[in-house]
């Protein structure tokens, strides 16, 4: 879709507080819309269920870095105090499970944390260098006490006309278009 | 008979009237304003002392360890002390950012991210002693199981090498949970920034973060699988240093009562650090109604009971040392009370078992200048703690033929005086260029961040819902009052 040479990215309502967003973000996955977002300064309660999210697949990423810590650990110690390089120390067993316990924990814990912070990064497309919707002078109000929601264009039932009518109708204190360049 | 009862409701997190757009401008105000000249006149004391630090490490690698107070019987002195006062210090942030999340406390929102700065710049500071007290750090890689030319391998069973892993898992997480927070507020300057480079920085470190519901929804998950990794993770880090000594066979150290009792100290230590921090804090920058007297009780609170674990656990080491039987055990126990370091035995009281007690009474744990001074005192007490177990223990051992006065040369202070350089170095950066309070994280605690406390129909926020026992009850007295 174009208009003057721009691509729309897609349209933007500004709502008044969290209970209106919530609200409008029900209408619009009500009426049939799945590629849109809604933007604010805090996570909103609730909002999952008003937008139909299903569970983040982040921890299963996590136990994924969380496994090759416990393991990786596991294998290093056994392989280097009960193969590559022996100790005797004290006269106690070579290998000796309850005195790894406290670094296979340290790197379980360490590698869990890299999947989490790395893994939450990467589910949500991050870093990006741009993004259309910093071409809206009033989106800088989503960092600080505005609350935005955005229908996409790549949604298949996108329509300029019908889409802004929808977010008047929900009570838009303002709307409008999103292009991807300036 | 009639019962009379009333609600009583928690007080409120933020005082004064707050909208969302007045916390960001009093939080976002203090990096994206121009520099105050106090803040230069802190930083050229703190560059100092931190040229004086890095003056000293330099001639003890030059000269060796030599030129610290130890002798024979007392090879761990005041390098161990601060590397264990430094990192219990740290254990507040976490305890702040993970524990109190987890058990949903809104207090926390205020302090978490000053208490998690002071966490990084504090195990930073910990992290020093070790790496120096080597003697040869030129070959400090070698606690790393790093393949090398020698075919050797550090030996995993020690723990002194478990305390490799768990410092440096320790400030690794804290660095990734301490980012992770920052990235929305991050994305707040570089929104409200004015100047060219302002915005470009805090564009580069927010990750071209939006606020979008479908990015919180996974940045909740990992905040929360992060808040339940760090906390056993804090817990373990203290066990793990108490490890050191305990694993030994030296009386005073060998003890199962090491791992709870260190936990219970760093988290005692660590909160009086970040009161001493937050009081003159929240005076210079204005910030009273987010960080404010009823916070301030709560971490009063904190402290008291942490305080009390200490001392009960310092009961439980003279009760051990009789019950045990064990001579070396009560002899130990007994020089500290009346031996050579009697005198640091009566401070390590005076400081960690009679303060605290004063937080009993309620006016003084809202009393800021008398919490300031109790919170000081408490950091002397628990240096003196760490003195006691690592100096004391070790100087009359086993023998009383090979036992030995420490005292601490010149070098010894001036090292632990310069650490205070490195932390406040960091730490004054920190108030100037960054958040001091997690911005997203206090909105999402006002009462104005839930859909629920608005009207079904007016969309229009109203205050009564948000305490809604409260309400009725206020009802419920104006009625008997017409009557």
């Amino acid at each position: 879709m174009k208009t003057e040479n721009k691509n729309i990215h897609g349209i933007l309502a500004e709502f008044r507080n969290p209970k209106e967003l919530v609200d409008a973000a029900e209408t619009v996955k009500e009426s049939g819309y799945s590629e849109f977002d809604t933007y604010a300064p805090f996570p909103i309660h609730g909002m999952e269920k008003a937008m139909g999210l299903k569970e983040s697949p982040l921890g299963w990423i996590v136990l994924g870095g969380g496994l090759i810590g416990f393991i990786g650990a596991l294998t290093l110690m056994i392989w280097v105090m009960g193969y590559e390089y022996p100790m005797n120390i004290s006269g106690k067993p070579l290998i000796n499970f309850p005195i790894y316990v406290p670094i296979t924990f340290e790197l379980t814990v360490l590698l869990s944390a890299f999947a989490a912070t790395f893994g939450m990064f990467a589910l949500n497309k991050l870093p990006r260098l741009h993004n259309p919707l910093f071409n809206v002078e009033r989106f800088k109000k989503a960092s600080d006490d505005g609350f935005f929601i955005c229908i996409e264009a790549s949604d298949d039932l996108f329509e300029e006309k019908p889409v802004s009518k929808l977010f008047s109708d929900a009570g838009a204190i303002h709307v409008e278009t999103v292009y991807d360049s300036e | 008979m009639s019962t009379n009862y009333e609600y009583v409701p928690e007080p409120k997190l933020i005082k004064g009237d707050h909208t969302f757009g007045s916390i960001t401008d009093l939080i976002a105000k203090t990096p994206l304003s121009s520099t105050p000249p106090l803040w230069y006149l802190a930083f050229a004391v703190a560059n100092l002392l931190l040229i004086v630090l890095l003056g000293a490490v330099g001639y003890l690698i030059w000269d060796g360890i030599g030129i610290w107070g130890l002798n024979n019987p007392a090879g761990w002195g005041w390098a161990i002390i601060n590397f264990v006062w430094w990192v219990g210090i740290g254990h507040a942030g976490t305890l702040i950012s993970a524990i109190l999340f987890l058990f949903r406390q809104g207090w926390r929102t205020a302090i978490n991210r000053f208490a998690e700065a002071m966490t990084i710049f504090a195990v930073m500071c910990a992290g020093l002693f070790p790496a120096i007290h080597v003697g040869r750090i030129w070959v400090i890689y070698w606690v790393f199981p790093i393949p090398n030319q020698m075919g050797a391998w550090p030996n995993f069973s020690s723990p002194l090498l478990w305390d490799v892993f768990a410092v440096s898992t320790y400030f690794t997480v804290s660095l990734l949970f301490w980012y992770v927070g920052l990235v929305p507020d991050f994305a707040t300057l570089r929104d409200k920034a004015k100047s060219k480079a302002a915005k470009i920085s805090y564009g580069i470190a927010a990750l071209g973060w939006t606020g979008s519901f479908r990015n919180w929804w996974n940045y909740e998950k990992a905040y929360m699988i992060l808040a339940g990794l760090a906390t056993p993770l804090v817990l373990s880090v203290h066990t793990i240093v108490s490890f050191d000594f305990a694993v030994s066979l030296i009386p005073g150290w060998h003890s199962t009562i090491f791992p709870p009792y260190f936990v219970a100290g760093a988290i005692y230590s660590g909160f009086a650090m970040v009161l001493t921090l937050m009081i003159i804090a929240r005076k210079i920058y204005g910030i009273e109604d987010i960080m404010n007297i009823d916070i301030m009780e709560k971490m009063n609170l904190v402290m008291m009971v942490t305080g009390n674990l200490v001392a009960f656990a310092y009961l439980c080491e003279g009760f051990i040392a009789w019950y045990s039987g064990y001579i070396y055990e009560q002899g130990i126990f007994w020089l500290y009370v009346v031996g050579p370091y009697a005198w640091g035995f009566w401070i390590l009281m005076f400081c960690n078992v009679i303060t605290p007690q004063f937080l009993w009474s309620k006016s003084i744990r809202r009393n800021v200048t008398l919490t300031f001074i109790i919170s000081i005192i408490v950091n002397i007490g628990m240096w003196f703690e760490r003195f006691m177990i690592s100096v004391a223990s070790l100087s009359t051992d086993f023998m009383p033929s090979s036992w030995d006065y420490f005292s601490p040369t010149f070098w010894d202070i001036i090292i632990y005086i310069g650490t205070f350089g490195l932390f406040f170095t960091f730490f004054l950066l920190f108030l100037r260029f960054l958040p001091m309070v997690a911005i997203a994280e206090v909105k999402g605690v006002m009462p104005q961040a839930d859909p629920h406390n608005y009207d079904e129909h007016t969309n229009e926020f109203i205050e009564a819902k948000a305490e809604p026992a409260l309400a009725q009850q206020q009802k419920l007295e104006q009625k008997n009052q017409q009557v």
